[in-house]
């Protein structure tokens, strides 16, 4: 059994009261929307690629403190980075979140992410982890529509 | 007449006073369980309902001993399955007074019961150009069918808008009622709010001009007695499953003259009453509407849960949940920086509330920690959620089985979020 704790830990808390990058980013020039139908997540990521590297990423949107905390710790996390290296964080991430996460140290270091781990004993929440990611991947790529975590 | 109404109301009062809900809680082996280590305090009942043991006994024991096909064998265990089919036929007759068997149509559940008349009702009499009025506090089962069929003919729905508290504008509903309009399908109670909605009055408004009228009484059957006859309803719609029945099964009732000039709705076995590749000729109702095998264990164990109801008595139910809704709604109300959404006078078995700043959804993940079960979201009603300007709410539904000691680890769980917020 899980503790509450493993949930909501501090620096999760912290992200959700206070998102950081979160505004509307004029001078993007990638954009996508997510949605989560089950708890009406709404997000909009902005990036501003140049040269392959990730100059600037913000997100503005409503919804619960798992969706918001991830957001805010993932354009922390992916200022500056390669698409590349964005990518192999999204793979990690992801596997994660959803249980499938082994414990050898790969190269790739996912850092304060890692506060996330304990959310693969919460099913349900597995998409508001990782709403903002699909979000991105989706505005990399150009996806014209709405992700939805369904 | 009036000393055996007298008599009845005694009556009524005596079994207030038995109502014991642990005794009615022995009667629901999973109100016994844990979840997370904790006893489960199931307050999810506008959702689905929890079974009572007589309705899994009896689901059980058709398969075990009584399994076939009906209205067609004509061995044992055939006519026996079809005696019991028909009979819970007849004993939904009397749950909800109707005035003859042949108007309890047997459906999945209250959805299908609307698109049923959507598909036959709909089709065979609206037009482009003419109304359909629904309001802005319906379930999207009441929302979906209409606007689907007012794409394929043109019509216009109208909806009913409501004030801050829940309550539905009458005056303006008394508006939309003109020639054009071609039905009204109205929800009793609403599955976010819990408003109850004067359903008799806006029948009888909509009769004054001929209109008929649907009622979605998915989420009242198992709170409020329904009596089709005194609603004058012209159809009527309920899910077992939030009725202490299975689920998979439901039941639309129709007055008589309108499921006799409807086309049927599926074609297949049991519909027909000849058929050639030249002509089918139709069953007569009910059976024109329930094509194919029926779910006959689905329909057993509703008739064992309306039974189950009936010994307990409606009755005394909504009297029971009427004082808990009242003990839960104070409860609620003396915690800080709590807002209920829904605050009408008439309300029955739904709370739902918003915590300032604290998103539903972690609500729900923290309460379910504690064992609490509640819903959490935009429960299927996403125009509610807009006209309150959330973009979901916490809801606490009850049922007969729930307890004010529930309410108290409710509030006590409500407390636990606000503590793992702060900051």
């Amino acid at each position: 059994m899980s503790d509450l704790r493993d949930l909501y830990q501090e620096v999760i808390l912290d992200h959700s009261r206070r998102p950081r990058n979160f505004r509307r980013l004029n001078h993007a020039n990638h954009r996508a929307d997510g949605y989560n139908a089950l708890c009406g997540d709404r997000i909009t990521v902005y990036l501003q690629v140049e040269d392959g590297h990730i100059k600037d990423i913000t997100f503005d949107g409503s919804g619960c403190a798992i969706s918001k905390a991830s957001a805010s710790m993932m354009t922390a996390a992916l200022k500056g980075k390669t698409i590349e290296e964005a990518q192999a964080l999204f793979d990690k991430f992801h596997r994660m979140v959803t249980g499938e996460s082994d414990s050898e140290v790969g190269p790739v270091n996912l850092g304060k992410l890692a506060a996330f781990a304990g959310i693969c004993d919460y099913p349900s929440r597995v998409k508001c982890a990782s709403l903002a990611w699909h979000t991105v991947h989706a505005a990399l790529e150009d996806k014209n529509e709405v992700v939805s975590t369904e | 007449m009036v000393s055996s109404r007298i008599l009845e109301l005694k009556t009524q009062a005596n079994s207030e006073s038995c109502f014991d809900v642990e005794k009615i809680r022995a009667d629901f082996p999973i109100l016994h369980r844990l979840v997370h280590g904790k006893p489960l305090v199931y307050l999810d009942n506008a959702a689905t309902t929890q079974k009572p043991q007589s309705v899994i006994n009896a689901i059980t024991d058709y398969y075990t001993g009584e399994n076939a096909n009906i209205h067609r064998g004509v061995h044992y265990l055939s006519e026996q399955a079809t005696r019991d089919y028909e009979s819970a036929r007849e004993t939904v007759r009397q749950f909800l007074n109707a005035r003859e068997s042949r108007e309890i149509i047997f459906v999945r559940g209250a959805t299908e019961g609307i698109n049923l008349v959507a598909h036959t009702f709909g089709r065979q009499r609206v037009r482009a150009g003419d109304e359909i009025v629904i309001s802005a506090i319906e379930h999207h089962s009441n929302i979906v069918p209409w606007q689907m069929l007012c794409e394929q003919t043109g019509a216009q729905l109208k909806i009913v808008p409501v004030d801050d508290q829940g309550k539905l504008r009458i005056e303006v509903y008394e508006r939309f009622l003109g020639p054009r309009t071609k039905l009204v399908s109205i929800v009793h109670i609403s599955n976010v709010l819990g408003t109850i909605v004067p359903v008799r009055r806006m029948i009888e408004m909509a009769h004054h001009r001929r209109i008929p009228v649907l009622v979605d009484g998915a989420q009242s059957a198992a709170h409020l007695p329904i009596d089709v006859q005194a609603l004058d309803c012209d159809f009527f719609v309920l899910s077992g499953h939030k009725i202490f029945g299975p689920t998979g099964i439901g039941v639309l009732y129709g007055k008589a003259e309108w499921l006799e000039e409807m086309p049927p709705y599926q074609g297949g076995g049991d519909m027909i009453s000849s058929v050639t590749f030249e002509k089918t000729l139709y069953n007569v109702i009910p059976y024109k509407f329930e094509a194919g095998t029926p779910h006959i264990a689905g329909v057993i164990g509703l008739g064992a849960a309306i039974e189950y109801l009936n010994e307990i008595g409606l009755n005394v139910v909504s009297q029971y949940e009427s004082e808990l809704m009242a003990y839960a709604t104070r409860k609620l109300e003396s915690i800080p920086r709590l807002t209920i959404i829904g605050n009408t006078e008439e309300k029955a078995s739904v709370i739902s509330f918003v915590l300032a700043d604290i998103h539903p959804h972690d609500i729900g993940t923290i309460m379910d920690r504690e064992g609490i079960a509640i819903r959490t979201g935009h429960h299927c009603a996403q125009p509610v959620m807009n006209r309150y300007g959330v973009p979901a709410t916490a809801r606490a539904s009850f049922a007969l089985y729930n307890t004010k000691a529930e309410v108290d680890a409710l509030a006590a769980g409500i407390i636990k979020v606000q503590e793992v917020f702060k900051g």
